[in-house]
């Protein structure tokens, strides 16, 4: 019998099973006690991502949130080392001093899953691995970790990379560090590789297209030469009584020319260039008489801030779903599905986000049974009123399941952190 | 030929050499096992020349199956496995093991399939890395990991080592411009990792093999990211009169915001050795040169390239020269790309490091190699991937003097050590293999070295996936970390190297 299920009774905590180290090396003592004592730990910063995943019903929890500042920052190195508490809008302000970011795009999920603005810490961002629209060209959240430091399920402090790109030295346990929603390492320390700004920023706009057309335009334009940041296609169709999403209510800008579907383009960097590569993509979907608009720097900021932010969601009570997949088919999946979901598509096709009314558990599966199929998975990031639980969050075929349960056992052979958090049995 | 210390030999194996190799005959094409002496002699080395062990038996197995086979057989009898792309690795990644299998790619030669739509290309491992770019240039795409081996190496072998190249900085490296893998574990499961999506769900598998020295699994198929080509490069070569000047103006190009394609810094010494092997018209009176190379829209490139010059000059640059065509541009490379066989014109014989920095420490590091020239009476010269801290001292010696030999692994020991006392790493690009491994306790303590051990063992539960790899074999740090080149008779003389 697995450790979670040994504690599915235990629903409730009273606050003396909340730790608060202050430190690594009491983040260590913490685990070496429960390890012994076979104890299971939630794992948490500032709970702002807790909701996606399984729920815990964990003996202790380890609040990680006291963990915070920066380490080092050098600029001109490119890197910022943390620790693993520290929140993202304060690195996010320490970069923007020295006109640079987390290139990935941090999302702020605390709107959509608790109704406060919330981008959580370091170490949260790492454990979800999710990025925002300009993964597409940049990469996601495991592209910009290049190092880390943590305590493992044994108590053991590791560490693995370091503070440059380029390094093999041992494997990167870094990457796997990502996406594991704390379920190998408690973070105490991330090191991310942090970018330039862009001086500016431009998004062009084709109004009232179809899907099809409106993918083979963005996939047109991400197949130039001209440095596209973010591509998204925001449907009009179809109209849901009782979903949330909507375009006119989300998005109330002066520049947008018009109502109906929007395709939108987010070109970066110095404002001699964003104005080149605008006409020059204009040209390659010889779009000029159609109905586009160009949003201006401040107003492009204020479209990618909400597309990345998931605002068109966030005061949904309806499932919300993240389904990734191969960008030539994401128009195939849309047409097998029912027509009662809202959805809008991110990364130039790779990344649906959907919104789904009265979805049944065999309903979600029959969706992620047609996205595996499509080479693709699904996670569903918000649970409904409708539908509280289900078995299955995330995808994973049988071998991958496997060689998880290798992968655990190597870091947290007692399998006391975030128990089930992602799989039954890891 | 400084002598290895290697997994303990399995005699009773190698007894056993007629029927096992009966037995692979029942699995492959008798033809596609090579177990005569003469056969399996080439196969003894890989692009680390200084450590030679012939295999004890050489299979090129055709399909993934077979390779699942063979992996299935061999950890039934508990014979090691050491699988090998091109051989062109620099660290004794693919080093045979006397009582183990080499188990080469070669005949995984094809690409698959090249899918504009998903921006990707699926193709068996034993492809060339260049082959990858040449299948999609037509269209006007490339595929952006390319390590100086560019023309021999395998892309399976990219995968294994997380190979760089010197557009890194920008780009990445392969890590980064991979989506998917089909692997065989030990155990002869197949296992399909990624795909053509961004980023898969769960551990992160493929970041966890990737640069895994071939610890962890076969790789039977790769799927790459292609970018499209940009609209315009150009490169500015600069000449510093001081080293200082130059690690200077490097930091201050990415303070000021500017990430460059690549960015390339020779030493003088180098400088000189290249410029005498191609003619590439470098600034000889020069002590540190730097090319510059920036991609983008024209209008882009061209602001870059005024403030690049910019920033060039508040830093005392010496000379300046910004390509006009293509030509030029290529002309500039030519001469960082000659770098290892120019020094195998100053002396008789070289070894090269690889270790990574912090840019902002490189006249730091470079006046502490200076230093210990001076120490050790052997000169040295610098090549650095300026951009991604990537720093490869070449040191040159003379392995006919008595204790020379001796005395160089000790100099490049200290650098490394160096390295990592800085704030870097033993290994940019080349990776650990046997070369680096005990040096391996300089970066990692016992915490750290032995959970990567446990993450070996959940997968290769025996460890007969090419041990004796990565890993301290003893516990200690001897002082080695380097590649042996004698009289440039390195193997593969003209595949240009790091």
């Amino acid at each position: 019998m697995y450790i979670e299920e040994k504690q599915s009774s235990q629903i409730f905590q009273d606050s003396s099973s909340i730790e608060f180290p202050k430190s690594e090396k009491e983040v260590s003592a913490f685990i070496k006690k429960f390890y012994k004592s076979n104890t299971s730990l939630e794992l948490v910063g500032t709970s702002s991502k807790k909701k996606i995943g399984k729920l815990l019903q964990c003996t202790k929890t380890l609040n990680l949130s006291k963990l915070r500042g920066v380490i080092e920052y050098f600029p001109e190195e490119l890197y910022i080392k943390v620790k693993a508490g520290t929140p993202i809008d304060q690195i996010e302000k320490e970069l923007k001093k020295n006109k640079q970011q987390l290139a990935f795009e941090p999302i702020d999920f605390g709107n959509l899953l608790n109704g406060k603005s919330d981008y959580g810490t370091a170490g949260g961002q790492v454990a979800c691995n999710i990025s925002g629209p300009r993964r597409l060209k940049v990469g996601s959240v495991r592209d910009h970790v290049l190092g880390f430091r943590g305590v493992n399920g044994r108590g053991e402090i590791i560490k693995s990379g370091g503070t440059v790109v380029k390094n093999v030295t041992g494997y990167d346990l870094s990457k796997l560090m990502c996406g594991s929603f704390g379920t190998l390492v408690a973070l105490t320390e991330i090191t991310f590789k942090v970018l330039p700004a862009p001086e500016e920023n431009k998004t062009l706009i084709v109004h009232n297209q179809k899907i099809e057309k409106a993918l083979q335009y963005l996939e047109n334009c991400i197949n130039s030469s001209n440095d596209v940041s973010g591509a998204v296609f925001l449907p009009k169709e179809p109209i849901v009584p009782g979903c949330v999403m909507n375009i006119e209510n989300t998005f109330k800008l002066n520049d947008l020319k018009e109502d109906g579907s929007i395709t939108a383009l987010r070109i970066e960097g110095s404002k001699n260039s964003i104005d080149h590569r605008i006409k020059n993509l204009i040209n390659i979907l010889q779009i000029k008489n159609l109905n586009i608009s160009i949003l201006q720097s401040h107003q492009s900021e204020i479209f990618w801030h909400k597309v990345k932010n998931l605002e068109f969601f966030s005061s949904s009570k309806n499932s919300i779903i993240r389904i990734v997949i191969p960008p030539s088919e994401a128009a195939k999946l849309i047409y097998q599905l029912s027509n009662t979901f809202k959805y809008y598509i991110d990364w130039g096709g790779a990344l649906i986000w959907m919104e789904a009314l009265e979805l049944s558990e065999g309903m979600f599966e029959s969706i992620r049974k047609k996205a595996v199929k499509l080479g693709g998975y699904v996670t569903m990031i918000k649970n409904s009123t409708y539908l509280p639980y289900v078995e299955d969050v995330f995808t994973i075929g049988r071998d991958r399941f496997s060689i998880s349960q290798n992968i655990k056992k190597s870091f947290d052979p007692k399998k006391i952190l975030n128990p089930g958090k992602m799989y039954t049995g890891i | 030929m400084t002598k290895l210390n290697m997994p303990k030999i399995d005699r009773k194996l190698i007894s056993r050499k007629p029927d096992i190799v009966a037995d692979l005959k029942k699995i492959i094409k008798a033809e596609n096992i090579l177990d005569h002496e003469d056969q399996i002699r080439p196969f003894e080395t890989d692009g680390l020349s200084a450590y030679k062990q012939k295999p004890l038996v050489v299979v090129f197995p055709e399909n993934t199956e077979e390779i699942s086979k063979i992996l299935a057989y061999c950890s039934r009898q508990h014979i090691k496995v050491v699988p090998r792309g091109s051989g062109t690795g620099l660290s004794g990644g693919a080093l045979p093991l006397e009582d183990g299998l080499l188990l080469c790619l070669g005949k995984f030669n094809k690409i698959i399939n090249i899918d504009y739509k998903n921006r990707c290309v699926v193709a068996q491992p034993g492809v060339t890395n260049l082959s990858i770019t040449h299948a999609v240039q037509d269209n006007g795409f490339y595929y952006a990991p390319d390590p100086s081996s560019q023309i021999a190496c395998s892309i399976g072998g990219n995968v294994a080592e997380n190979s760089g190249g010197i557009h890194s900085l920008k780009y990445g490296t392969t890590t980064n411009n991979l989506l998917g893998a089909e692997v065989v574990f030990m155990d002869g499961t197949i296992s399909r990792l990624g795909g053509k999506t961004f980023d898969s769900e769960g551990y992160d598998l493929l970041g966890l093999i990737t640069g895994s020295e071939g610890h962890l699994c076969v790789i039977t198929e790769v799927t790459v990211k292609i970018l499209k080509k940009p609209e315009t490069v150009k490169a500015a070569l600069i000449g510093f009169s001081t080293i200082e000047d130059g690690g200077k103006c490097v930091s201050d190009i990415i303070a000021s915001g500017i990430i460059p394609a690549g960015m390339e810094m020779m030493d003088k010494a180098l400088i000189h050795a290249t410029d005498n092997f191609v003619k590439a018209g470098y600034p000889r009176d020069a002590a540190a040169k730097l090319i510059v190379e920036l991609d983008g829209t024209g209008t882009e490139v061209d602001e870059l390239i005024e403030k690049v010059e910019a920033i060039a000059k508040k830093n005392n640059s010496s000379s300046m020269k910004i390509s006009k065509n293509e030509k030029q541009r290529m002309k500039f490379w030519a001469g960082r790309k000659a770098a290892f066989p120019a020094c195998g014109d100053m002396a008789p014989d070289y070894y090269c490091m690889d270790g990574t920095i912090p840019r902002g420490k490189l006249a730091e590091v470079l006046k502490e190699i200076g230093r210990l020239s001076k120490k050790y009476d052997l000169p040295v010269a610098n090549a650095f991937h300026a951009g991604d801290g990537n720093l490869h001292p070449l040191i040159m010696y003379d392995a006919n003097e008595k204790n020379s030999l001796e005395k160089t692994e000790k100099f490049g020991a200290e650098i490394l050590k160096y390295c990592v006392k800085v704030g870097g790493v033993l290994t940019g690009e080349h990776g650990v293999g046997v070369e680096k491994r005990e040096l391996m306790c300089e970066m990692f303590n016992n915490n750290d070295i032995q959970q990567q051990i446990k993450i070996k063992k959940a997968l290769d539960v025996n460890s007969l996936l090419n041990p004796g790899k990565v890993y301290p074999i003893l516990r200690k740090c001897a002082e080695e970390g380097r590649i042996h080149v004698h009289r440039g008779k390195t193997k593969f003389p003209d595949i240009p190297r790091f």
